[in-house]
């Protein structure tokens, strides 16, 4: 049986006395390119950032590579974290930071590796993204496709085993976000890198999702589990066949 | 990691097996490079690699490089199948940059953009203090597209928001100021007249500088920031999209507030200087209150009082100018917000002071 990388136990996150969700639990098996679904306001992002220690939860475990992060302390948390990147809805890229510095900053920070060394880091992820020559290039230089792949190579510069995509095709053209897609496939397959995606990008989902969970605003909590193509034939409920239909074959 | 290389008169030769993790050998690097440089076949013999990271990748792709750039030949056996095709990815070049490599120019053409950069500046300077002299007529005439509540909240901001600190800070140059006056005049025995020093010098100048070096920090900042980010988050194009004028929407409630509020700040500024000179005076010189009030009140007259309060009333047009004007010229990014806050506080400080030179000129040469 594969590896649990993430395991999500009997989870609540709530703001306040605003209970978000409750009772969500679910595993990311190694190797995996997991999709968090779900209609707006359902706190897909929210339990993104639980996943990534920047919330606590209300009640519940998240477990990372077997640390909880729900009782680890933040040494812990900063240890794990290490081992994972992110790739933010908008890149997230430091605007006065060129791309080779906005890369070369986690390598700067966790590793010893030479300058030469960092130099050739930055140009290798860069290339793997295809932004080979946009070193010197400030943020603001660039389109927002294109700054969305320069926070990838900046997630991938440690050579992490989990990475976190908050709405990667958000805002982008149909081609854009299918390179973007494609690239994901491309870390996946070649890295071994377990993946966790939160999108409502139907065609995003069945492109690349091979697990995934369906989170439900009605009963703020998991609607569905399974594959995309497996939820879509043979569906829980009617709202997650509404979800993965656009509405089209839901509406009874 | 063993990493080993053979070369003779046609080709390099490089075998590569273990665990390769942590490739950070500059030197032998350099040396296989310079030789990779300097021969037409390149082979990488790769033989059981247990483990990899981006280290080997990194090396195998400066390689690939070498020979795609200078037309030489390069194989690789034996490496993992995902190893193999990242390298073939990140050579994969989908886009090229399309800005020029030199953006700074030569040093004429950067001397140039220099002083096209200060013309520009002035013009776009007078051009906004143009719009918001229009906008100031449109009030006037009642047809400014200004929101109540905006306004109000901006009157909010700068009023008795900013009472606090500025009593504490007015207090103290009060304080400060009676401490140096005393110690000259306590050497003729004039101590007395420490009351008369600091009721001048707060009434006529310093409670106004002090009102406006405050909030020039704090409210001017403020709206720099404020407006700036809003030119980051696309609203300020919205607003204009919408044909709803800037200038009337955004900078008059900020310019009116603060035309109201610094001259009434002003004063407050005065009266606390003053209580702190008082304070020194009471305490430490041994002048009763009633005399130094007697003193006090001898020494203030409605010229010095009312040149003070003009001189906020100037000071307020400066800072919410200055806080908007950089707010709108703002840039696209996170950082731009901060270079247009610290314009925005700098300006304002330095226009103060050559305004108070100014209006101190002309007072002079009218006799008030």
């Amino acid at each position: 049986m594969m590896e649990a990388k993430i395991k999500v136990d009997d989870l609540t996150i709530a703001y306040g006395d605003f209970v978000l969700m409750k009772n969500v639990s679910f595993e990311v098996k190694k190797g995996d390119v997991f999709i968090i679904m779900g209609g707006s306001g359902c706190g897909k992002s929210s339990l993104l950032r639980v996943l990534t220690g920047l919330v606590p939860p209300a009640k519940g475990n998240v477990f990372i590579n077997d640390v909880n992060f729900a009782k680890a302390s933040q040494a812990q948390k900063d240890e794990v974290m290490k081992k994972c990147g992110i790739l933010y809805q908008s890149g997230a890229l430091f605007s006065s930071m060129t791309l080779a510095e906005n890369i070369a900053l986690p390598l700067q920070q966790y590793t010893d590796y030479s300058d030469k060394l960092i130099k050739e880091l930055v140009s290798l992820k860069l290339a793997l993204v295809g932004l080979t020559g946009f070193e010197e290039f400030y943020p603001s230089e660039i389109s927002g496709g294109m700054k969305k792949r320069a926070g990838l190579a900046r997630a991938l510069a440690l050579d992490p085993e989990i990475v976190y995509f908050d709405e990667p095709s958000a805002g982008l053209d149909p081609i854009s976000s299918k390179l973007l897609d494609d690239l994901i496939v491309e870390i996946n397959q070649s890295l071994g890198t377990t993946i966790v995606v939160v999108t409502h990008e139907l065609s995003s989902i069945f492109a690349i999702g091979t697990n995934s969970v369906f989170l439900d605003a009605d009963v703020k909590g998991v609607g569905g589990i399974g594959s995309p193509k497996e939820l879509l034939k043979n569906p829980p409920n009617q709202k997650i066949l509404n979800f993965l239909t656009r509405g089209e074959k839901g509406n009874a | 990691m063993a990493l080993t290389y053979v070369q003779n008169s046609s080709e390099l030769t490089i075998k590569i097996s273990g665990e390769c993790c942590q490739y950070d050998d500059g030197t032998q690097k350099d040396k296989i490079y310079v030789l990779a440089q300097n021969l037409p076949q390149i082979n990488v013999l790769a033989q059981n690699i247990t483990a990899w990271d981006s280290t080997l990748l990194a090396f195998l792709y400066e390689l690939s490089k070498i020979a795609k750039q200078q037309n030489k030949n390069i194989s690789f056996s034996g490496l993992p199948e995902n190893l193999q095709h990242l390298i073939d990815l990140a050579l994969k070049v989908d886009r090229k940059p399309s800005l020029p490599d030199n953006k700074n120019g030569q040093w004429l053409e950067a001397m140039g953009n220099w002083g096209l950069n200060i013309y520009l500046s002035i013009t776009r300077a007078f051009s906004f203090a143009r719009q918001v002299l229009s906008s100031f007529g449109r009030f006037l005439r009642g047809s400014a597209v200004m929101r109540g509540v905006d306004f109000l909240f901006a009157l909010e901001g700068c009023s008795y928001k900013a009472v606090g600190i500025m009593s504490l800070v007015s207090f103290m140059i009060g304080l400060i100021l009676a401490f140096v006056g005393a110690v000259q005049l306590k050497t003729f025995g004039a101590q007395i007249y420490v009351a008369s020093l600091v009721t001048i010098g707060m009434t006529r100048i310093m409670g106004a500088i002090m009102a406006g070096v405050i909030m020039s920090g704090r409210t001017g900042a403020s709206y720099a920031a404020t407006i700036g980010t809003m030119q980051v988050n696309e609203e300020i194009d919205a607003l204009k999209t919408m044909g709803i004028p800037t200038m009337d929407f955004l900078v008059l409630p900020r310019m009116l507030s603060l035309m109201i509020t610094m001259p009434l700040l002003t004063v407050w500024a005065d009266f606390m200087g003053m209580f702190g000179g008082a304070f020194v005076g009471v305490v430490m010189l041994d002048i009763s209150p009633q005399e130094y009030w007697k003193y006090s009140v001898e020494a203030m007259n409605l010229s010095n009082f009312l040149v003070g309060i003009f001189h906020g009333f100037v000071f307020g047009i400066i800072i919410a100018l200055c806080g908007c004007y950089y707010g709108v010229n703002c840039g696209r990014n996170a950082d731009s917000v901060g270079v247009a806050t610290t314009k925005a506080v700098v300006s304002a400080i330095v226009l103060m002071i050559v305004a108070t030179g100014i209006i101190t000129m002309t007072f002079e040469v009218l006799g008030i």
